[in-house]
Formats: C-alpha cells, sequence, structure tokens
C-alpha cells in the first residue's frame, strides 16, 4: 500500500467513527442542500441546463487547442503577460520570478485551488515572501496551517467557537462567537495587507476564449481587492478552464452558484481582461496570466476519461458523496477531495500511488447525479479501478477471482459452497469477532446473515 | 410467457424465501418460471474491483444461460445493474459484444418487471404497517428505477410508507463493505438513523445485498428496525 493510501485508511477510519464530525458536516451539508435544492427549482428546465453545460464544456475541452489560443491572443492584445507552464514545478518558478522582478515583499492571494494543487504558498514563503489568503475560509485555515478541507468552504470544518480560538490565539482579537464580529476581526487584519501588498494572486473560475477574458465569481469581494490594489496581478488557472464565448457565462455563472453554494449567482462576478489601460485609473500596472497543464494533458489524451475536464470545481459531487460526508475533506490527503478527487487525483498524480481514492466509493453514483456539467464520475472511478489492477494486480485478488469463476459457473462446485457455507458458520462462533476471524472486516461491526437451512436452489430443485 | 430469474448468490443462500416470493408471485400472475442453476453469481464482485477479466470469465456463463431467455427478471437491482448496464461495456470488443447487447435488452429488476413490463400494482398483498423504502443506488441511478416499487407498495392494504429525507446510499457496495469497512458502516448508521427518524417498523428494498448490511449493522447495534425485501410483502400466503 502506497503512503498515500495507508493515510487514508488511517484518517478515514478516525474520522467516520467520529460523531461530533459527522453532525457538524452533515448539518452543512443539510443546509447547503436545501438552498440548493430551492435554486435548481427556479431553473426552468434543470436536466435541459446541464446537457447545455455538459456540451458547452465538451466543446471547449475537445477544442482545447484552438479556444486557448484564442484566449490568450485576446489577453496579449491588451498588454497582459501570458505563460505556460507544463509542471508544477515551472509554475512555481515563474510566479516566484515573477514576484522577484517586481521587488515585492508582501502577496495577497484569492481562492485558487490550483494554487493549492502547485503548493503555491509554501514555495512563494521559501522564497522570502509573505503570503496571505483573503477569502475569509482560506484565510482561517492558513492560520490553522491547515490544507482547505472542501473546494468551496475551505473551513466548513470547524465551529464558530474553534474560529475565535483560532484568532484569539493567532491574531490576539477576538470579541466573541458570533460570525459578524469574527469577519470584522479578518476584514482589518485583510484591508491593511491589501494596501502593503505589492503582488495579489488570484485563480480563475472561467476563462473566455471569445474576449480573451478571465472570470471570477466570488462572495466577499477579496478577489476585486487582489485585483485592483496590488501593482502586480497574476492569475493562475487549469488549461481546462477555457469556455468558448461570452454568453456561454450567463448559463455557467449561475449554475456555479447554484450547486456550489445554493445561490441564485454569487455576490461578485468579475472579468479581468488586462492590466490598467491607457486613461482608466484602476487596475494592476502588470497582469500576468500563467496556465497550468499539470498533467491535464495526459486527461485530455484519455478519451474515456476526457470529461473530468468538464470539472468546473463547484464542489457539488462532494457535497452529495456520502463517504466525503464520514471521512471529511482532510483524509484525502489531496487538493481534490471527493468523487471528482477519486477520479482524477490517480491520473494526475499517479495511478498505483492514488487508486485507494478510487477503491474508496461504493459507487452509488450520487456524484454522477449531481455534477452540473455531467462528468460520468462513477463509471470513471470503475475505469480506475480496472486500469490500476490491469496495470499492476494483486496477486491474491486475481487468484480469488480466477477461482472464484469456475466455482459459479458449476452446479455442483456451488452446491459444495452451499454446504460447506453451513459448515463455516457452526464452526463460525470459535472465531467470531476475533482478528483472525477470516471475516473479520465484515464482523466486526456487523452480524453475518445465517446461511439458509434450504438455499432457494435446493427448493427449487426438489419442486414438484 | 416464460421468465427467466436470475437468482443472486446471496439470495441463494441467504434469503431463499425472497426467490421464492417472486416465484410464487409471477406463477400466481399465470407466468412459466425458469431458473437455470448455474451460474451463481453475475460477476459484480470483481468487475467492481477492476478484474474484469475474472469478471468475464463468470459473465459469460450468464450469457451463455440467458441468451435464449424470453425475458429476464433480475432478484436483485444490483446484479440488474451489472447485466442491463455494465455487461456491454465488459463485454465491449470482445466476441460477446452482440450477445451482452442482446441479453442486456432483455433484463429487468422484479419490480420493474411488474409494474413497466406487466403492467401490474397491485397483486392483492396486505401489511398492516409502517415502512420506508431503501433505494438501492444501482436500481435507481443505474436502471432508473424510481416508481415501480412505490407503485407496487401503495397497493399494499395497510401499508403505510414514510419517505425519509435522503435516497443516500446505505454503504454496502459489494468490495467497498469489505476493503473500507469504517466508512461503510459509518454509511449505514447513518442509512439507519433516517430510517428511524421515518418511525417505520421496516425498511424495505428491492435489493437484497443492501439489506444484509443494513440488518447486520440492526443486529449488532441492537436498533429497532427490521428489514425485508419488497418481494417478501407482494407473494401470496
Amino acid at each position: 500500500m502506497s503512503t498515500a493510501a495507508v493515510q487514508f485508511k488511517r484518517d478515514a477510519r478516525r474520522l467516520s467513527a467520529d460523531r461530533r464530525h459527522r453532525e457538524i458536516i452533515n448539518t452543512a451539508l443539510n443546509k447547503y442542500a436545501v438552498k440548493r435544492d430551492e435554486k435548481k427549482a427556479l431553473f426552468q428546465d434543470w436536466e435541459g441546463a446541464r446537457q447545455l453545460a455538459a456540451e458547452i464544456k465538451w466543446e471547449a475541452v475537445n477544442h482545447l487547442d484552438r479556444y486557448l489560443e484564442q484566449f490568450v491572443r485576446g489577453l496579449e492584445a491588451r498588454g497582459t503577460q501570458v505563460h505556460w507552464a507544463s509542471t508544477a514545478q515551472q509554475a512555481r518558478d515563474l510566479i516566484v520570478g515573477i514576484a522577484r522582478s517586481r521587488n515585492a515583499r508582501s502577496i495577497v492571494k484569492s481562492k485558487a485551488m490550483t494554487a493549492e494543487e502547485i503548493h503555491l504558498n509554501e514555495a512563494l514563503e521559501k522564497a522570502g515572501f509573505e503570503v496571505v489568503e483573503s477569502d475569509l475560509g482560506e484565510f482561517i485555515v492558513q492560520l490553522r496551517e491547515e490544507a482547505p478541507y472542501h473546494i468551496v468552504f475551505p473551513a466548513m470544518h470547524l465551529t464558530r467557537g474553534e474560529i475565535r480560538e483560532t484568532f484569539e490565539k493567532k491574531l490576539h482579537d477576538a470579541p466573541s462567537d458570533e460570525p459578524e464580529e469574527l469577519t470584522m476581526v479578518a476584514r482589518r487584519v485583510l484591508r491593511q495587507k491589501y494596501l502593503q501588498a505589492d503582488v495579489g494572486i488570484t485563480g480563475a473560475n472561467f476563462a473566455v476564449a471569445e474576449t480573451g477574458m478571465i472570470s471570477i465569481t466570488e462572495n466577499e469581494g477579496n478577489a476585486r481587492l487582489t485585483a485592483a490594489l496590488p501593482k502586480t496581478m497574476i492569475t493562475l488557472l487549469g488549461i481546462e478552464k477555457v469556455i468558448p464565448r461570452l454568453e456561454d457565462l450567463a448559463l455557467l455563472l449561475p449554475m456555479l452558484a447554484t450547486v456550489g453554494a445554493g445561490q441564485l449567482i454569487s455576490g461578485y462576478n468579475t472579468m479581468y481582461g488586462g492590466p490598467r489601460q491607457a486613461g482608466e485609473t484602476d487596475g494592476p500596472e502588470e497582469f500576468h496570466v500563467v496556465l497550468l497543464d499539470h498533467n491535464r494533458t495526459a486527461l485530455l489524451a484519455d478519451a474515456e476519461q476526457r470529461d473530468s475536464l468538464h470539472c468546473i470545481r463547484c464542489g457539488a459531487c462532494l457535497n452529495v458523496c456520502p463517504i466525503y460526508r464520514n471521512v471529511g475533506g482532510h483524509t484525502y490527503g489531496t487538493t481534490y477531495p471527493g468523487p471528482i478527487g477519486g477520479v482524477i487525483t490517480p491520473n494526475l498524480r499517479g495511478l498505483q500511488d492514488w487508486k485507494h481514492l478510487s477503491y474508496a466509493s461504493s459507487l452509488c453514483g450520487a456524484c454522477t447525479e449531481a455534477c452540473p456539467v455531467k462528468i460520468d464520475l462513477a463509471h470513471h472511478l470503475l475505469q480506475n479501478r480496472r486500469n490500476a489492477s490491469q496495470q499492476k494486480p494483486s496477486l491474491w485478488q486475481k487468484i480469488a477471482f480466477k477461482l472464484f469463476a469456475p466455482v459459479a459457473n458449476c452446479r455442483v462446485l456451488w452446491i459444495l459452497v452451499t454446504k460447506l457455507g453451513r459448515l463455516g458458520q457452526k464452526l463460525h462462533p470459535l472465531v467470531l469477532g476475533k482478528p483472525f476471524d477470516p471475516a473479520y472486516v465484515w464482523t466486526k461491526t456487523r452480524d453475518l446473515p445465517p446461511v439458509a437451512q434450504q438455499s432457494f436452489k435446493e427448493w427449487w430443485r426438489q419442486r414438484p | 410467457m416464460t421468465v427467466t430469474l436470475f437468482i443472486p448468490c446471496f439470495i441463494d443462500l441467504f434469503y431463499p424465501q425472497v426467490g421464492v416470493a417472486m416465484v410464487k408471485i409471477l406463477e400466481k400472475l399465470g407466468h412459466r418460471v425458469a431458473c437455470p442453476e448455474a451460474p451463481a453469481c453475475c460477476g459484480q464482485p470483481a468487475f467492481n474491483t477492476g478484474y474484469w477479466h475474472e469478471s468475464r470469465a463468470v459473465a459469460a456463463k450468464v450469457l451463455e444461460q440467458f441468451k435464449d431467455a424470453e425475458v429476464i427478471v433480475i432478484a436483485s437491482g444490483s446484479c440488474g445493474a451489472m447485466m442491463k448496464v455494465f455487461y456491454p461495456d465488459l463485454f465491449a470488443g470482445t466476441p460477446h459484444a452482440q450477445l451482452a447487447k442482446t441479453v442486456s435488452a432483455k433484463c429487468y429488476e422484479f419490480s420493474q418487471f411488474l409494474v413497466e413490463k406487466l403492467g401490474v400494482t397491485d397483486l392483492g398483498a396486505r401489511f398492516p404497517h409502517k415502512v420506508t423504502y431503501h433505494d438501492g443506488c444501482h436500481s435507481l441511478r443505474e436502471m432508473h428505477i424510481h416508481d415501480a416499487p412505490r407503485k407496487l407498495m401503495a397497493s399494499v392494504r395497510g401499508l403505510e410508507l414514510i419517505e425519509m429525507q435522503q435516497a443516500v446510499c446505505c454503504g454496502f457496495g459489494g468490495t467497498f463493505s469489505a476493503k473500507f469497512p469504517m466508512i461503510s458502516t459509518a454509511m449505514g448508521e447513518v442509512k439507519c438513523d433516517l430510517a428511524l427518524d421515518t418511525t417505520a417498523e421496516y425498511i424495505v428494498s428491492s435489493d437484497s445485498s443492501c439489506l444484509m448490511h443494513i440488518q447486520g449493522l440492526i443486529d449488532r447495534q441492537r436498533k429497532p428496525l427490521k428489514t425485508l425485501h419488497l418481494a417478501e410483502i407482494l407473494a401470496p400466503s
């Protein structure tokens, strides 16, 4: 088992038994579900909207070369400096290099999962820069030196009491447990940081090819301040973020808000197309866009799972996933948790090291049903399992399944299995509940049903 | 017509009364029932674990035994999804590809067969109890069966159906329940809590494999709930 798999199993065991954790996550996600369903009901035809969104993303992903070039041409025409990064290391070096070239000391950042993916903060801090997350949830987990718990709700695992304690310890300012007061504390700290920052780093929700602009959607206005106040703006985004037309946002933005946060539309929706233009009164002096591959092209080459590049990082699949809801976001040990993480992580970071995420699913399909861009998530988990065991089969499983075939296929052998099952069950109490019980993985927490005195097939055979 | 019944391993060994109930119902409706004795498995455990080659060795026998059937009724939504939805994927590009499609087209889950194929909803059954219904995920999301079992229950005298707040997975998931028993158990607990919230006495389902997991937890944790397959409620006594 890989180190990542050992860690996953250990943390999953601990958290799935943690009733307090289960309560916090379920309460939060049940509230979300009510709001999401209210907003979904406002769509005239939700299934039609999903189909359309999937087609938009399909068109973009299947013509990625053309749309990326169009996107870049538009940006460059307004004086944006566009950089291509094949690897995480290249992206980190590029961004550190830009910050150095601007003699920056302080960097303010708005929410960007791609930055988490390439561990940008660590790289910037190692290079001597101060980096501050400006999204409230991200700010909180940064203070706690934790990874985001969820791709949309980074601090959803924390109670307001825990947030107050964190502020008390790290900021020495926590008047009460009230969310409003705690938010005011964060705001006071962050406003100073925006003013001091030399560089602002953002992610992007969409990259519009037609106009050569990035689209950022948010609720706190922190991305706007991050983009507008520092003299240099850097946007880091995955190459799959591109969409063909401006009008596609008319569907994708409300859709993202609906399934992402149960909102009609997010509070702030902004388009950025370049640095401050002649005659403009605000905006950054320099605007850099870093386009990240980081193995996305490997998914692009995979006809079977190419649709996983449709992902708009809304978190809808996490929110409905019964595994995510029981083991929590940190257990996955990866930037993208839940079903989408189980699909893409083994493809982006190594099949053998991360295949356990594809196996850690009951294949219930709630994710596939929830995905607004119709990624065939549950089936991709099955394909990852197939690919993993084809590439490197587990010997004992292969033997077990090989032996099972003739037994299941042969009437006489199955009769033998039925009789042995009854005998085994008679002897089972001798080992029941002990770790050397062959059925321990089941019997540790569940009873086994008794083998029937007369099996169905025995009944069938003796029927008149 | 002649209905060829597929009885999965867990019904054969642990819940024969479910298969017996189906035979009685189908015969009462005037159909002849056939049931090939081999194979005992649809091949899903190997398939879901990623061992498609080994799965095909099991599933090929199913194709061979069921290829001439008029209709195939599967006594479990999960095995039903395997045969109806996944066999064409499993055999794609193999000499059995066409046969897999032919067999797939003839497959019905039991409640789906009664309601959608036969147009039967009232079997004259009586069950004066409060029940809640567990949608097996493969029934619901792979075979898209939602209304059929509910229509059948609506005709049962005395039966009061109280729906759970969410259609969430019970946590069984086949080999998942053995590979990640702690997560599977937590999911089962959530399922039982949702069922208990309805004040129902019974969790009814069209999938005995889910019920095996749920009942295993109920027995271990001594929860005031019982499980029953839908066919057991509908069968003539």
